[in-house]
């Protein structure tokens, strides 16, 4: 498939804000349940201003994913009305959910509101109340994401339970990154919690997605030409695709790159995202620096949107057997 | 329940685009137009089209065959298209089963052409909406046309009568014939979307000839052929004469 950078940008950012606000509602439910050090209003606040910035940026880079920009105020409200059968469409309902909620969650925290919800008589049930109700938004959007490319069976690299593994994986261990920057800038006693869970997120995202990798290089295709239209012999090539000038069928199933590319896209990517920012984080917590962390998290950034090419670049599409010589 | 489709006979398709120029020509200026074209005169000339035709080379040099192969949507009873798309834009008619998308709903996210195996949907890159074809919805139920020409503008302009029309659904319609009794099949069986356009193998017309048939043991002329010995005697024939 032809890598947009729409799909690119959206997805990888708002996987940092989700990763982001489940990194921060786990610190504030491991400090309710004293296991943490509470923090205080303005950290929350300002952590969820941040990932609120990162989904808002997603947003941003879905509206030039439409035909027109134009169409995100004429249109895109429809987009919501599928939501039986289409996952797209559960997206585009879990999306505006989780930036509200997320909002939510800032203002609950910045103006310090809160009420004795369930007579526990403690502090902090209310923005608890909203960050469950969030965390449940972030992952229902996970899930959507990734399953807007498993769902598609023919697309045989993308149709597995790895997809919205790595989509979950890829995007919280990117958000527990930055959480531990921040939490080394602003939060008390939260660096090694943070840091660890973005070591162990970014290993199980190193292992699932080295899984899916593998997968995929031994895929047994499905279709070939034979199937593709119907005659059945072992030698048939194609002559003509009936146009010379190409078309959306050459443009947007193609990625129009060489083999050497992909590949190294791929070791770009596998170098960006997992083993920079692996050590960079140890050493971050090893050594107590906080600016190791901030440059972990921008080379895994970096490195997802690496990771985020390839995933598209590597899907080959089915219509690819019609479209093989032009004449 | 109708499911309206075509059937298109590789046997006798010859390849020359006709189906191609026509349903251009029909749509772009009908309901789902215009299609448009970006450098039309230029280096690399391209634009929205419903219907291709493409040719196969089958086989090993000498022994070659050419097919020529028209590819449109083929308007799946199954369509993996529709349930995907966010809109609604995308939908199966139940009336004729006929694909169709409404442009006015459609956000041209292209989640439906990636959910089509065939690669059977294109953007208009004017538009920016999803176009495919539509079997001439906006010519097969128009009563001011004769209503022997109420057919797609394909089937209507091929000169060699390669494309069928009609309700595949329907065992007695002329398409349905001709699947069942030329060996009609769909394209990609594997992924269960069964199209409901079909096309028919090329057929080779063969006659076999068996060796008693060329030196025929019961020739009738050489029977006939069989002469007496006549005899040397004098006979009355002689005395006569
Ligand atoms: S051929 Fe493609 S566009 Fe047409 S109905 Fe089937 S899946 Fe949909
Ligand atoms: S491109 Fe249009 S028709 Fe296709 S899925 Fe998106 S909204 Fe639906």
């Amino acid at each position: 498939m032809h890598p947009a950078f729409s799909v690119i940008f959206l997805t990888t950012l708002i996987g940092v804000g989700q990763g982001l606000f489940l990194a921060l509602f786990s610190a504030q439910a491991y400090g309710m349940a004293k296991l943490l050090p509470a923090q205080s209003n303005d950290f929350f606040a300002g952590g969820a201003l941040i990932a609120l910035l990162f989904l808002l940026g997603g947003l941003f880079a879905a509206i030039f994913h439409l035909g027109k920009p134009s169409y995100f105020i004429t249109r895109a409200w429809r987009g919501m009305s599928q939501w039986r059968t289409s996952w797209l469409s559960r997206e585009l309902i879990a999306m505006p959910i989780m930036i509200g909620l997320t909002f939510l969650y800032m203002v609950v925290y910045y103006f310090g509101l809160d009420a004795d919800l369930y007579g526990w008589g403690v502090e902090g049930q209310l923005p608890l109340t909203v960050g469950i109700a969030t965390a449940v938004a972030a992952i229902a959007l996970f899930v959507c994401t990734g399953m807007i490319y498993a769902a598609i069976k023919f697309i045989q690299e993308w149709a597995c339970a790895l997809t919205p593994v790595n989509y979950f994986l890829l995007g919280t261990a990117s958000g527990f990154t930055l959480a531990t920057a921040y939490a080394a800038a602003y939060g008390d006693g939260l660096v090694q919690f943070f840091g660890n869970w973005a070591i162990v997120l970014t290993l199980a995202g190193l292992i699932t997605r080295a899984a899916s990798l593998f997968r995929n290089s031994r895929i047994k295709r499905k279709s070939s030409i034979q199937t593709a239209i119907g005659v059945r012999h072992t030698k048939v090539q194609q002559k003509s695709m009936g146009m010379m000038g190409g078309s959306y069928n050459t443009r947007e199933y193609f990625h129009g790159k060489s083999e050497l590319f992909l590949k190294s896209v791929k070791w770009i990517f596998l170098v960006l995202t997992f083993a920079l920012p692996l050590i960079l984080l140890w050493a971050g917590l090893a050594g107590n620096d906080g600016g190791l962390f901030l440059l972990a998290f921008v080379f895994q950034y970096i490195g997802l949107l690496f990771e985020r090419w390839f995933f598209f670049a590597q899907a080959n599409h089915p219509q690819n057997l019609y479209y093989q010589v032009v004449g | 329940m109708t499911q309206l489709a075509l059937v298109i006979d590789l046997n006798v398709c010859v390849g020359c685009h006709a189906c191609v120029t026509s349903c251009k020509q029909w749509n772009t200026s009908g309901q789902a137009g215009p299609m448009f074209d970006d450098n039309p005169y230029g280096k690399d000339p391209t634009g929205t089209f419903f219907n291709r035709v493409q040719t196969f080379e089958v086989g090993e040099f000498p022994c070659t065959e050419t097919v020529h192969f028209p590819k449109s949507c083929l308007h799946c009873e199954d369509a993996p298209c529709v349930p995907v798309c966010p809109t609604g834009a995308s939908y199966k008619r139940k009336e004729d089963g006929i694909v169709l998308v409404d442009y006015d709903k459609c956000i041209g996210c292209k989640y439906c052409s990636w959910a089509c195996p065939y690669g059977a949907r294109e953007l208009d890159e004017n538009q920016k909406v999803m176009k495919k074809c539509t079997l001439c919805v906006d010519r097969i139920y128009d009563q001011s046309i004769p209503e022997d020409r109420r057919k797609p503008a394909c089937v209507i302009s091929c000169p060699t009568g390669a494309r069928l029309f009609g309700d595949v659904h329907d065992p007695d319609s002329e398409v349905s014939i001709a699947i069942r009794e030329n060996g009609g099949y769909q394209l990609m069986p594997e992924w269960g979307t069964k199209p409901a356009n079909h096309y028919l193998p090329r057929r080779k017309t063969k006659m076999h000839i068996h060796e008693d048939e060329l030196t025929r043991a019961d020739n009738p002329l050489r029977k006939e052929d069989i002469r007496h010995e006549t005899s040397k005697d004098t006979t009355l024939d002689d005395w006569l004469m």
